[in-house]
């Protein structure tokens, strides 16, 4: 069987869920084969994770090249690897810096590239869901190896135990692929609750909330929901909230199983961020806000009464 | 400084986007067409760098004829010249070929900064950037909020967006830069600005001027193609009930219901 190469998404060798999700996928197209690429010394922690969804093998590049770079460089990688295993498709998620590895990919070995799939079939067709969720479309690499960015939560990754081949890729990154230097890293975003991409669960607030302390409210909610926190575009801009945290056009999509906006009116760029959730819940004083077209659920009153409402009474059910 | 700055015309954001039944590619037909809003930002950090370092804003766009709609906007914003590579073999491209199609004409203008945004709203690839700076051998600056240029020493630095805060990235000059909307606050088009606009040099380009081989550009020669398109199953429409004094209540009696606590 062929293999499927799938670009392990990490935090410093903590692989991400999403990982788990594109190794599954890749168990039905063929052989998967998990790519690491990270700083010296992260592999370890993502090794027992590998091999827990299933990689047939793992190729590893650890050095400072693939880390203290922008892009090009795991595009050098994942290029040298469709040249030597013939793989019959690659796979990465649809990150914005994995999008762009995917991308550059695809130009360096005259490969197609789809983004946003949310299905894969054998075949090899996938399912992209266009125009913000409205309109579905099949689509198919006609040419080169399949480069296939998929969206986080498209599938549920399931453990398949194994124990992978190891094998140390030797390559010697480009002095072009090295001309983007990431020269130091500052962490900004609130931590300790899900990632906004991966949650089952997303609590957003936007200028409803009035004042950035009023974000208090919005992540008590996410907590007892065990939720991860987003922002509208008008609450990152007035600084209540970090931009990594926004969802929209512009910032993060996400299609959790339940979506919960307070305090945002649904304009149509937010609406492209969250518009494939499962469930979509409304908070909002306005009974006009474009956002109640397309709630499951709508709640028109004031969040300063409904939330913290809300909040204890979820509470008091998980007793 | 040489810059470069790359549009798109893109249906209106809120007009209701679709695929045209026979090719599936996007209908640019029935719908208002504007610049694509995240351009406006990569125009508008075009137009700071000039003013602050000196030099030359060149608008570069791929696109049916009444793309010279949007170069207009850019030239009005107050961009200098503009060329316009159009021409029927080219739709359909896909992001590679249009990538590579944008290289050939970036490439002949030499500049020493290409700017592009993160984002087109219309097909929302986000890999434009990433593809220039791959095509025409040039550091990869994108996902950036921030942009320090010091032409003098040849140096160009970023704050890149990275998951929990943010990246400061260094290259040399010439680069491709991509900006996120938290740049800058777009400008206006002034009247003034208009007016000049119709007298700035556009350059119109067909693919054979461009250098571009026949056979590697538009639809037939994409690397993806459409099988099937479909609108999605409609949404079915939802509750919407009323704040009595009880709506927090409510609303967990739904996500109860629903089995989502
Ligand atoms: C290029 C571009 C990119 C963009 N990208 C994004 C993006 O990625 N994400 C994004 O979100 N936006 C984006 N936008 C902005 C978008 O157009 C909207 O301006 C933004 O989403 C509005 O945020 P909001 O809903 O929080 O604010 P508003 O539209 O001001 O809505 C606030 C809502 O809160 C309600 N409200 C007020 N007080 C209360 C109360 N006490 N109780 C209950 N409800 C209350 C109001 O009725 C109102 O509906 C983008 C715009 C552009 C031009
Ligand atoms: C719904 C839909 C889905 C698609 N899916 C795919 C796919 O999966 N794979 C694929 O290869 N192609 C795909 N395409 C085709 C692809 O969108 C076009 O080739 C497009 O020109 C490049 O992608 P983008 O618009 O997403 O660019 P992005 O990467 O989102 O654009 C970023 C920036 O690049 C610049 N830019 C982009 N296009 C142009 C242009 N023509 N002229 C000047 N500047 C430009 C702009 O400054 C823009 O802000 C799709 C098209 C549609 C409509």
């Amino acid at each position: 069987m062929a293999e499927v190469l799938v670009l392990v998404e990490h935090a410093d060798g903590e692989p991400k869920k999403v990982t788990g999700e594109l190794l599954t996928l890749a168990r039905e197209l063929g052989e998967p084969a998990a790519v690491f690429t990270g700083a010296p010394g992260t592999y370890a922690k993502a090794k027992a994770y590998l091999a827990e969804y299933g990689a047939a093998k793992v190729y590893v590049v650890e050095s400072d090249d693939v880390a203290e770079y922008v892009g090009a460089p795991i595009a050098e990688v994942l290029a040298k690897l469709v040249g030597d295993a013939a793989p019959t498709a690659v796979l990465v998620a649809a990150t914005a810096d994995s999008r762009e590895i995917a991308a550059r990919t695809a130009a360096k070995t005259d490969s197609g590239l789809i983004w946003d799939a949310v299905a894969v079939t054998g075949d090899l067709v996938a399912t992209q869901g266009v125009f913000g969720g409205s309109t579905i479309v099949q689509s198919k690499v006609t040419k080169g190896t399949p480069v296939i960015v998929v969206r986080p939560n498209s599938t549920a990754p399931v453990a398949a135990p194994g124990s992978p081949a190891e094998v140390t890729v030797d390559i010697a990154i480009s002095d072009v692929a090295k001309s983007a230097k990431i020269v130091d890293r500052v962490a900004e975003a609130k931590s300790g609750r899900p990632d906004l991409t991966e949650a089952q669960v997303v609590v957003s607030g936007g200028r409803g909330l009035g004042a950035a302390e009023h974000f208090a409210l919005v992540e008590k909610l996410a907590d007892t929901l065990g939720a991860a926190v987003g922002a509208s575009r008008a609450a990152t801009d007035a600084g209540w909230y970090p931009h990594q945290n926004q969802v929209g056009q512009t910032g993060k999509t996400v299609s959790p199983q339940l979506y919960i906006a307070v305090g945002i009116s649904g304009a149509i760029q937010h609406r492209a961020g969250m518009q494939t959730s499962k469930t979509i819940v409304a908070i909002n004083k306005d009974p006009e806000a474009p956002i109640f077209e397309f709630a499951d659920y709508g709640l028109v009153g004031d969040l300063f009464n409904v939330v913290p409402q809300l909040t204890d009474e979820i509470e008091k059910r998980k007793g | 400084m040489n810059i470069v700055v790359t549009v798109k015309q893109v249906p209106d954001t809120w007009a209701e986007k679709k695929l045209d039944a026979a090719d599936k590619t996007v209908d640019r037909v029935s719908v208002d067409n504007v610049m694509n809003e995240m351009d406006e930002y990569g125009v508008e950090e075009a137009l700071k760098i000039k003013e602050a370092h000196g030099g030359e804003v060149t608008v570069v766009t791929m696109g049916p004829a009444k793309a010279v709609e949007t170069i207009r906007k850019a030239l009005s914003m107050g961009a200098d010249k503009a060329v316009h590579l159009t021409d029927d073999a080219l739709h359909g491209s896909d992001a590679l070929q249009t990538s590579a199609a944008l290289a050939k004409v970036i490439a002949s203008l030499s500049p020493d900064l290409v700017i592009t945004a993160s984002e087109a709203s219309d097909a929302r690839g986000g890999v434009m950037g990433a593809l220039l700076a791959e095509r025409l051998g040039l550091p990869q600056l994108t996902q950036a909020r921030k942009v320090t240029v010091d032409p003098g020493a040849g140096k160009v630095a970023i704050e890149r967006l990275a998951d929990n805060g943010y990246s400061l990235v260094e290259a040399s000059l010439p680069a491709v830069v991509g900006v996120v909307e938290k740049i800058n606050q777009p400008r206006y088009p002034s009247f003034k600005g208009i007016m000049a606009a119709k007298k700035k040099p556009l350059t119109t380009l067909s693919a054979g001027d461009a250098g571009l081989d026949a056979g590697s550009v538009g639809l037939a020669a994409a690397a993806s193609t459409v099988l099937d398109a479909n609108p999605a199953p409609p949404r079915q429409s939802g509750t919407i009930v009323k704040d009595e004094g009880d709506g927090g209540t409510k609303i967990a009696g739904f996500l109860a219901a629903q089995k989502l606590i």
